[in-house]
């Protein structure tokens, strides 16, 4: 018996189930895919927005400011790297700076801290490459970039260390209100549990039909986006936004976590969730659209293009609420932008609902809001590395060589308790992979780690959903 | 057999294109630019012939698999034959490069050698 | 801090002929690191035969051709260490290495930098479609299957008809797998011939050339691919789609010689080759810091690399005895002229001592040429070719009093001989 389970490992569903694990109750998270953060959560801007963009008075609103100011002690709590980097909204004539004004004036209702307008001279000192076009731009200082796949990767095993029990490969199929709460139904077996918090993302309206919900509907919308190499003349300091106008809102030049380049994303509604195929047209207006803010980048530096669909409410805002017709449901459903930034608040969010719900609050005792992340052997000074790797020579063994990734690095990424179980999950735990090789040295060590550490044949290791074996079998056996 | 034929050259990376022309019985060989291309091109119209690389499966060693390769060239029909034979085979570490590890392989005359050390695990 | 005379970055072809030719020219003092678990680098893995036709008048598979150096390198008592990866590389040509013994530094005299390349990805080409498992590069493929002994799938689609994607369809093909073709979007093989010949043409594996992978199909894993003509700017024609099913799609679109190192110490690069830029004696904008091999520009016979890496082992030998070929000479910059990519060299050292070897690439395929070397505006070589193609590296060595009182740069350029 449970008292709670969420639906999705997504950074939403990984941020309720730490939040709540504060609480002595017996929570499990379930997963579709073989790992979590394996939908929106992995292909997205990765910003921490300042909230100026919100309507006044949305949930998005509140979720955006409140999460934004979480963010820092967060990062510190769950060691993911944050990196209040800044971001501007960059105007190229008088009518747009108008727009920036209006911007500028909605922050200031939303709460937004750090909102200044600055002039085409600041924009320079603050950003180099912005095109010389600009005449000005509102600067939030309280934006930045994260890495959005730690982030969740963190919540998560915080999440366990706490108690949380994480099922992958578990597909909802149904919900069935009875005395004892709701029976969850899953390819898996079922749960009985008192709530259900649905916070399925992409899936959030079909979840939220099984409860006998109406309320919305996901308009699913994707984006395409580049991933320039690291390379020392590309370099992007802050978030750079443009002018929302009639013909568009533009697209985003930003550094990623890592300092990385990235551009995108394009709009586009799609059909179905499960469209995450790019395509050339779309990397042709982003890179159109990109070159008006920073007229030097160069597509050639490519190391990835990848698509993320976004989970569009058709009501224009967040979807979070106790469902009218299942007592003990409760729906997340529609965290579209900016719901990375909003993740920790829309936690604490669902947390209310859940005690006005009569969720009694008997604490965990024992709860630790604290985890470790994985040391990076590139990022330690000299004598740390020594120590590091005297302490554990396998810290030495370097194994991706773009990024610099040991593989003292990649088994701590597989043994965690919300471990890498795919050559894409040690990717975005540890970046091996992630390198402008990608993967092309490191993959077949990686394999072999993989298969080793999780006891498996190498035929058995996926690149990252459940059927997406890489060895399709061995040689001369 | 047709009186001509135009084949690239697989002798060396310069890959010249050769035209073989059938007389009576000789072959004239035109577009090649050494005395090897002109052999190759007349066995290439008579039997052609090949070398083959592949790997056996080693035990006892530093690495699972040992590169080999047929020490003469075999006749182009029987190369997957020989494939399967060679997937039969196991050998145990160590192997020096150049042993010959089948031989005479299907009678064709040509053996099947290493082509690199494979210490013993330790 | 360990001190050498000589480190050579890299135990490949191109570290051990230049460590080999160094120790040779009277260096004892001499350590290569080599960050895989062998010596011999990518040459393990290419169990082909074809390599040593220059070197050794006889054709040999990679690994054999790299067993002739280790044992050079045994027999001499060079010192090597594997498992180690440098990770730095500082202006006082002081060298930071991390193995599982621990961070090791090493101060040298002299440094040789043969880190060989690494392949082009799909990011680098932005296929359409999703980007499932299933798509790897040839040579990660190569490595898993010649190496590890595990088969990627059974029935390919290979892009980019490179070299090593033309000996790939012949291996897979060899081990029972069904190569559906191989698709090249430029009206020209990137491969040699000879390999279009013994490796698809012998098997039947048909090669479009001017095509395009218009989309990649299958989200979890490959399942096809679709495949269109292109015009001559590279854009798809209508009407002309193709599927092909497939479970596993090879990339070999290219090689980029890696210069993470090379490009922190602040060593400058070339833009065309993407490798750090060299005087005639291999020296790179660092003084006392060599290099040599697929690091400085990508070769298409390992032949080359050997000698070119000698040229770099020795000019390294003799900077540690205090001669410097390029001290206190004019440098005069090469130029690829017309038809020609790049040159390297990329400076000649006027009077250095052993000359100059030059080598460059055509820009597109050409028949009946004649390759002219110039200075300044006076001819100095010509090479008549019966043909030339961009991935056919040519190569002119030019005698030391051809060089000797180099007054101008000199110019590589094609021109053709008519039909």
């Amino acid at each position: 018996m449970y008292d709670i389970i969420i639906v999705g490992g997504g950074v939403i569903g990984c941020s309720i189930a730490r939040t709540l694990s504060k609480y002595d109750k017996k929570i499990g998270l379930i997963e579709k895919n073989y790992e979590i953060c394996q939908e929106t959560t992995k292909a997205n801007s990765a910003i921490v927005h300042g909230g100026y963009d919100c309507k006044p008075g949305s949930l998005k609103a509140k979720m955006n400011v409140k999460g934004n100011s979480m963010f820092p002690e967060l990062s510190k709590d769950l060691d993911f790297t944050f990196n209040k980097i800044g971001s501007l909204v960059l105007a190229f004539s008088e009518d747009e700076m108008k727009t920036v004004e209006e911007l500028y004036n909605r922050g200031i209702e939303n709460k937004v801290q750090g909102l200044e307008i600055i002039d085409a001279k600041r924009v320079k000192e603050i950003e180099p490459k912005v095109s010389d076009q600009v005449v000005g731009a509102l600067y939030c200082a309280s934006a930045g970039v994260v890495d959005p796949f730690n982030l969740t990767y963190a919540m998560m095993e915080n999440a366990m260390d706490n108690g949380v029990e994480l099922f992958t490969e578990t597909e909802l199929i149904g919900l069935e209100k009875n005395h004892d709460g709701i029976l969850v139904k899953t390819n898996n077996g079922d749960f009985q549990t008192k709530y259900v918090i649905n916070a399925a993302g992409l899936y959030s309206d079909k979840i939220a039909n099984m409860g006998g919900d109406y309320d919305f509907n996901i308009i699913p919308t994707k984006g395409v986006y580049r991933l320039f190499d690291k390379k020392k003349s590309d370099t992007i300091n802050t978030v750079l936004f443009q002018t929302p106008t009639e013909r568009g809102k533009g697209v985003l030049v930003t550094a990623t976590y890592d300092g990385n380049t990235m551009i995108g994303p394009t709009s586009d509604k799609i059909g179905t969730v499960e469209d995450t195929t790019t395509e050339s047209e779309s990397l042709a207006i982003i890179d159109k659209l990109g070159k008006l803010s920073v007229p030097d980048l160069n597509p050639k530096n490519t190391i990835r293009v990848f698509t993320g669909v976004r989970a569009k409410p058709n009501t224009g805002d967040f979807m979070i609420y106790a469902s009218k017709n299942m007592e003990g449901l409760v729906h997340c459903g529609g965290i579209e932008s900016p719901g990375l930034v909003s993740a920790p608040a829309i936690a604490e969010y669902v947390e209310e609902i859940l005690i006005e719900n009569g969720m009694d609050t008997k604490k965990n005792p024992n709860y630790n809001p604290k985890r470790k992340g994985i040391v990076r052997i590139s990022e330690l000074s000299t004598e740390e590395k020594s120590e590091k790797i005297k302490e554990n020579p396998a810290y030495g063994k370097i194994i991706c060589r773009c990024e610099t990734v040991s593989e003292g690095e990649i088994i701590e990424a597989i043994r965690r308790n919300a471990g890498a179980k795919t050559v894409d999950g040690v990717k975005r735990r540890v970046r091996a992979g992630m390198g402008r090789c990608q993967g092309g040295f490191c993959g077949p060590r990686v394999i072999e780690i993989l298969a080793r550490e999780l006891n498996i044949d190498p035929t058995e290791v996926r690149k990252d959903l459940s059927g997406s074996k890489i060895v399709e079998r061995h040689l001369k056996k | 057999m047709e009186n001509k034929k135009e084949f690239t050259c697989i002798v060396c990376p310069v890959g010249c294109h050769l035209t073989v022309t059938k007389e009576e019985n000789q072959y004239n060989v035109n577009g090649n630019t050494c005395k090897r291309g002109e052999i190759y091109a007349q066995q290439e119209m008579i039997a052609p012939k090949r070398n083959i690389a592949s790997t056996i499966r080693v035990e006892d060693g530093f690495l699972n698999l040992v590169p080999v390769k047929t020490d003469k060239q075999i006749p182009k029909e029987m190369i997957f034959d020989v494939m399967k034979e060679i997937n039969k085979y196991r050998v145990t570490a160590p192997i020096k490069v150049g042993d010959i590890l089948i031989e005479n392989i299907l009678g064709t005359g040509s053996n099947i050698v290493a082509t690199r050390n494979i210490a013993k695990n330790n | 801090m360990l001190n050498y005379d000589l480190v050579v970055i890299g135990g490949g072809p191109a570290g051990l002929a230049a460590a080999v030719e160094a120790k040779k020219n009277g260096i004892d003092s001499i350590l290569i690191i080599e960050r895989d678990r062998e010596l011999g680098g990518i040459l393990n893995q290419c169990i082909h035969s074809g390599f040593g036709l220059h070197e050794f008048k006889e054709e040999l598979a990679g690994p054999e051709y790299a067993q002739r150096f280790i044992d050079q390198v045994n027999e001499l008592g060079i010192e090597y260490i594997l498992n180690t990866m440098v990770i730095e590389l500082n202006k006082d040509k002081e060298i930071i290495a991390l193995s599982e013994d621990g961070l090791i530094n090493i101060g040298a005299k002299s440094i040789v930098l043969a880190m060989g390349c690494r392949e082009r990805t799909a990011g680098a080409v932005a296929m359409n479609g999703y980007r499932p498992a299933g798509v790897y590069t040839a040579g990660m493929a190569q490595r898993m299957m010649n190496m590890e002994g595990l088969m990627v799938g059974k029935e390919v689609v290979i892009y980019g008809s490179g070299d090593i994607g033309l000996i790939m369809a012949r291996r897979m093909t060899l081990e029972g797998a069904k190569v559906k073709c191989v698709v090249e979007i430029s009206p020209q093989s990137s491969g040699l011939n000879r390999n279009i010949a013994q490796c698809l043409n012998d098997y039947d594996i048909p090669l479009y050339l001017s095509h395009n992978i218009n989309k990649v199909h299958g989200k979890e894993k490959i399942e096809g691919v679709t495949i269109c003509k292109v015009d001559e700017k590279w854009q798809p024609i209508k009407g002309t789609e193709q599927y092909f099913s497939c479970d596993t799609l090879l990339l070999s679109i290219g090689l980029i010689p890696e210069n993470e190192l090379t490009v922190n110490a602040g060593i400058e690069i070339g833009e065309v080759t993407n490798g750090p830029k060299v005087k005639s004696n291999m020296e790179t904008s660092m003084e006392g810091v060599f290099s040599c091999g697929n690091v400085l520009h990508v070769h298409d016979i390992v032949d080359f690399v050997t000698k070119e890496s000698r040229v770099a082992g020795k000019n390294a030998a003799d900077y540690i005895k205090g001669i410097n070929d390029s001290d206190g000479k004019k440098l005069f910059e090469t130029e690829a002229g017309n038809g020609v990519s790049y040159v390297i060299p990329n400076y000649v050292v006027s009077g250095g001592k052993d000359g100059a070897n030059l080598y460059f690439r055509s820009r597109k395929p050409y028949k009946k040429v004649e390759v002219k070397v110039l200075i300044g505006d006076k001819v100095i070589k010509t090479k008549k070719m019966p043909a030339m193609i961009p991935s056919e590296m040519v190569n002119i060595p030019l005698s030391p009093e051809e060089i000797a009182n180099l007054n101008d740069k000199i110019k590589v350029e094609v021109k053709e001989i008519g039909k």
